[in-house]
């Protein structure tokens, strides 16, 4: 079981024999009061979504869910396909299911996909990923203020905030639990 | 290489961090205030059901340096301040971190109406030493700074905010969902807000109104929706504080918290304490409010997750 302090955004719970994750969380306390956890949550079979405060005395069960190991092969309209890497068989996944991942999905990286009872929920990834820079702004020399940064979009099509060195070409390394930039990478 | 980064995107934050703790020891040294440092680690801290301590070699880390800074005023001190880190157990979110800055002052001879005008003087003498002028923009939103602010009984704001009466929500046992959920994000967003006048059950250390035994002389300091600071004009009646500990306590032990010894000294000081007023205010949350950030990460070099 979880406690009303164990919670965190990504968490899942189960309510109801039903999977939920924590979209949301925030820890509110106001002045001399109680702590509350408002968070919101997302039935992860059917998509929809509340809102709720708990107070520090709930408890909560644990979402019993499958990671298996897979492969990500390609993206077609708008479906992407993994591959399980022990029967072979290829799930499709929607976009929807893929959620932040496919930001940094490449073809061939490996990925777990999260289950509940056979039925594809969500996709999780490294946490870092190595990714190449295909288009970025020169770097205006001078501009050399330490915290500036620049937008770049990596070969995903993904577009995030680096420091201003970072060039066209290069390779860059990012987390992809919260989608920074982390650190220039030399092959 | 990852730390750097991080850090090097802090470092503008950090220099404001820097520059508004000058700036307000600039102002209580000018106002006569003296500077005190009181032990983090004490064996009895004041009992408070919802804030829970961290246990050091069986004493505990202040959550709040109050008791020995009233220790100090009963003494004799007329006016001191304090800037220190406090800590609470299980407090982290975007304006929480379980270990924080806390700035403190107290008075004597005063009550928490002078303290609601030291504060208007504070934040304006922040802001124009910080180049703002009369007014702050946090979030998009401009916050204007002229005397006076806002003022506003919990029970007037509950009933203009929340649609029910104080009385209902503490019925109800929902009275801090209600507050933080519908009358808090609707203070400080055109001016700074004082919600003032706490129901008797919500201010442990404060002095009940004379007007009104039902409240007591407590206010917090609100600016953009989140609190900034918590003032009381402070209980001086000894018998009456070891009344409202014990019970207090006893709240705490009947939910299966560890007992905390009772702080005789401090219970004996307040036999030499006038009448008096106190504050504390979360520097973090001062410093985001100039910075204009969200995030109370935003705002310290290093976060516990970075440890």
């Amino acid at each position: 079981m979880y406690a009303a302090s164990d919670l965190k955004k990504n968490l899942r719970i189960k309510i109801d024999n039903e999977p939920y994750i924590l979209t949301e969380f925030n820890f509110v306390k106001p002045g001399k009061g109680q702590a509350l956890y408002r968070c919101k949550l997302k039935n992860m079979i059917s998509g929809a979504q509340f809102e709720r405060t708990f107070r520090s005395v709930d408890v909560f069960e644990p979402a019993d869910l499958q990671e298996k190991k897979m492969q990500y092969l390609y993206e077609q309209d708008g479906k992407y396909c993994f591959m399980d890497n022990e029967s072979y068989e290829q799930i499709l996944l929607t976009a929807e299911q893929v959620g932040d991942a496919r930001n940094y999905l490449i073809e061939n990286i490996e990925a777990e996909v999260l289950l509940f009872e056979d039925r594809p929920l969500g996709v999780t990834i490294a946490n870092f990923m190595d990714l190449v820079v295909t288009k970025a702004d020169p770097w205006a020399k001078g501009d050399s203020v330490s915290g500036n940064t620049k937008p770049v979009t990596v070969e995903t099509g993904y577009v995030l905030q680096v420091p201003p060195f970072i060039e066209e070409g290069e390779k860059i390394r990012v987390d992809t639990r919260t989608g920074e930039y982390l650190t220039r990478v030399k092959d | 290489m990852v730390d750097s980064w991080s850090l090097a995107k802090k470092q503008r934050a950090l220099e404001l961090r820097a520059r508004i703790l000058q700036e307000l020891r600039n102002f209580f040294i000018a106002r006569g205030y003296l500077e005190i440092e009181t032990p983090c680690l004490i064996p009895a801290p004041a009992p408070e059901f919802h804030i829970d301590t961290m246990v050091c070699h069986g004493w505990f880390l202040h959550p709040s340096p109050e008791l020995c800074m009233k220790r100090l005023l009963a003494a004799g001190y007329d006016k001191i301040f304090q800037i220190c880190r406090c800590f609470r157990q299980h407090e982290r979110g975007a304006r929480h971190l379980p270990e924080f800055t806390m700035l403190e002052w107290y008075r004597r001879d005063a009550d928490y109406r002078e303290l609601m005008e030291e504060c208007e003087d504070l934040i304006l003498h922040l802001a124009a030493a910080l180049d703002h002028g009369n007014a702050i923009c946090y979030q998009g939103q401009i916050i204007h700074l002229q005397k006076p602010w806002e003022r506003i009984t919990v029970h007037a704001a509950f009933e203009k905010y929340a649609a029910l009466s104080v009385e209902e929500a503490l019925v109800g046992d929902c009275f801090d969902e209600g507050l933080t959920a519908r009358v808090e994000p609707n203070l400080g967003k055109e001016q700074p807000t004082f919600l003032y006048d706490y129901p008797l059950a919500l201010g442990s250390l404060a002095r009940a109104k004379k007007e009104d035994a039902s409240v007591v002389e407590r206010f917090e300091l609100y600016m953009a929706g989140m609190e900034l600071a918590n003032a009381f004009t402070e209980l001086t009646d000894a018998e009456e504080q070891r009344r409202r500990f014990v019970k207090e306590e006893d709240k705490r032990r009947r939910a299966g918290k560890p007992p905390y010894p009772v702080p005789e000294p401090f219970l004996e000081s307040l036999q030499g304490l006038e009448e008096s007023a106190g504050i504390a205010l979360g520097l973090d949350r001062l410093v985001m409010i100039f910075a204009d950030v969200l995030h109370i990460d935003d705002v310290v070099a290093f976060p516990p997750e970075t440890l």
